[in-house]
């Protein structure tokens, strides 16, 4: 179907997820007139990727379009031509010349280029135990994925995720409340270690369970066992043998860095980027899950695989194309769903930080606030929006750390809502 | 049959018409009108598609929720007590409320 094309253009971007998609888009609205050409290996129409372990998935297939698009879409199908952007879905990019400004395609294709930018996403971490290639070991990343694994559930009874991740958590609560007997499998001993306090893991830990997940924390998958070629169990390593008609594998993704490297950029955690999103060649840019960048107030260099992440660079990106580019400082946030559960979260927290704890747990409204030394770094909120909203403002006024002490924080009748209402943005 | 009208902050006025139910945020998304963002999905996690309501439609909303009511404290453009509500938790056309038909006025931005 993809013939050969040659084409070239002013502002030439490599992936149409969140990050390359919303470029396109503050490319024109910042009032970029010159030519831009969107690349995607996938086919099909770009989509929005935090609804697929979500309301995507706990949707009925019945009720959903056949095209399994409807309702994830990102941008309405009029997009590419009211927004006169080039849209080549389908086709991979398999080779970067910077000395020449010129791509190439896997299908032979030539595209030259002014600038390039990387918007290519992240990847799903392969699982190397033996039986990973069993049918009915999957993964969970594209609309693909998602629309197969979404139809898989509905036909399976028992399904064990390995890995307890936000995908993977967030899965597990949707195959739970459709009825399934599910089992989580986590190396770390409490669940999305990576990114939240003690004091919220453990939380969730205890919500999962009351759900009537089973939760093995601090367990390692030893091997996927299989009847024939399908899978029927998991066998952890401390001997445990779980039944499996179905097991979703969420153990992170790493940088789509690949092409990147090959390319001759700097890579460091990803395609590393300076504070105007510029990779090591300053005619190419990197954003999003892709890229790792430097926090601005710190200058900690952080790699974020969210939504806000992808849109807030490309945004920042969109001005620097245009002359008008300031070094990114925007303030990390993050959600998920698990069961009801909202948790939402502002900043960046890291093993050693001090919690402050408002509210209760028990309560199953709270928020943990983190602190390091003695400034505010990040505040976790478990259906408590007004403390995130108040997090975002109180963390935004000091860019990497708040003006918040835990003195401040642990006086009593403290409010982080009406502390925020003090704090002034852009101080 | 869901109705939605689009006012944006030129003036203009857009109108979307569908038969399935739809949100006031997806309705935006699905048929290009400028103004609403949705960043999140649809969970009221982001306050990107903050709208004001006509007045003549506020008595047939949906209730709001804790988490939409401090969510709109986070909208870039300022809030309005009695008009501003965020798109997504607007579902228009659906037989379970009394809203087949809606008139939304869209902030200068949403970012």
């Amino acid at each position: 179907m993809t013939s050969s094309i040659a084409i070239s253009a002013d502002i030439v971007v490599i992936g149409a997820g969140h990050a390359g998609m919303q470029l396109a888009d503050s490319l024109r609205s910042e009032g970029f007139t010159g030519t831009i050409a969107l690349f995607d290996q996938q086919p099909g129409v770009p989509y929005q990727r935090p609804p697929l372990s979500k309301e995507f998935m706990a949707a009925d297939p019945q009720v959903i379009d056949a095209s399994a698009v409807h309702g994830v879409m990102l941008r309405g199908s009029a997009f590419f031509t009211e927004k006169d952007i080039g849209f080549f879905n389908g086709r991979a990019v398999a080779s970067i010349d910077r000395a020449t400004h010129q791509l190439t395609l896997e299908d032979g294709s030539h595209v030259g280029y002014g600038r390039l930018v990387f918007a290519t996403g992240a990847t799903n971490r392969p699982l190397s135990v033996p039986g990973s290639d069993l049918d009915g070991v999957v993964g969970l990343k594209t609309l693909h994925d998602a629309g197969k694994l979404r139809e898989r559930l509905r036909r399976s009874e028992r399904v064990v995720v390995i890995g307890a991740g936000f995908i993977g958590l967030e899965f597990a609560s949707v195959a739970r409340s459709s009825g399934c007997s599910v089992t989580v499998i986590e190396f770390n001993e409490r669940p999305m270690k990576r990114a939240l306090s003690a004091t919220t893991g453990n939380y969730f830990a205890a919500a999962h369970r009351a759900m009537g997940i089973n939760l093995f924390l601090g367990e390692a998958v030893e091997s996927i066992l299989g009847n024939g070629t399908v899978v029927n169990s998991v066998r952890t390593a401390s001997g445990k043998t779980i039944p499996a008609d179905l097991v979703v594998v969420g153990v992170g993704v790493a940088p789509a860095a690949g092409l990147a490297q090959a390319a001759g950029l700097v890579i460091d955690n990803g395609i590393r980027v300076d504070a105007m999103l510029a990779t090591s060649d300053p005619d190419i840019f990197a954003i999003g899950d892709c890229a790792s960048y430097p926090i601005a107030a710190t200058g900690d260099r952080v790699r974020l695989e969210s939504v806000q992440n992808a849109t807030e660079h490309a945004r920042a990106l969109a001005r620097v194309l245009c002359g008008r580019g300031t070094g990114y400082d925007a303030v990390p946030w993050f959600w998920s769903v698990q069961g009801g559960i909202r948790l939402q979260i502002a900043g960046l927290t890291a093993e050693g930080d001090v919690e402050v704890l408002l509210g209760s747990p028990a309560s199953a409204q709270f928020s943990v606030l983190l602190f390091r030394s003695d400034r505010l770094v990040a505040v976790e909120s478990i259906n408590r929006a007004a403390d995130h909203v108040a997090a975002r403002r109180i963390l935004a006024s000091g860019a990497a750390c708040g003006p918040l002490s835990v003195a401040d924080a642990t006086a009593p009748d403290f409010n982080l809502k009406e502390f925020s209402r003090l704090v002034r943005v852009g101080g | 049959m869901a109705t939605i009208i689009y006012l944006n902050a030129n003036g203009e006025t857009q109108t979307v018409q569908q038969d399935k139910p739809v949100s006031v945020m997806r309705a935006a998304i699905e048929n290009g009108i400028d103004g609403i963002v949705g960043e999140c999905g649809g969970q009221a996690m982001c306050a990107t598609c903050h709208v004001y309501v006509d007045d003549g439609y506020l008595d047939r909303l949906p209730p709001i929720s804790d988490d939409e009511a401090e969510m709109l404290d986070c909208t870039a453009a300022d809030r309005d007590d009695a008009r501003s509500r965020l798109g997504c938790q607007l579902l228009v056309g659906s037989p379970e409320n009394d809203l087949d038909e809606i008139v939304v006025n869209l902030p200068a931005t949403q970012v």
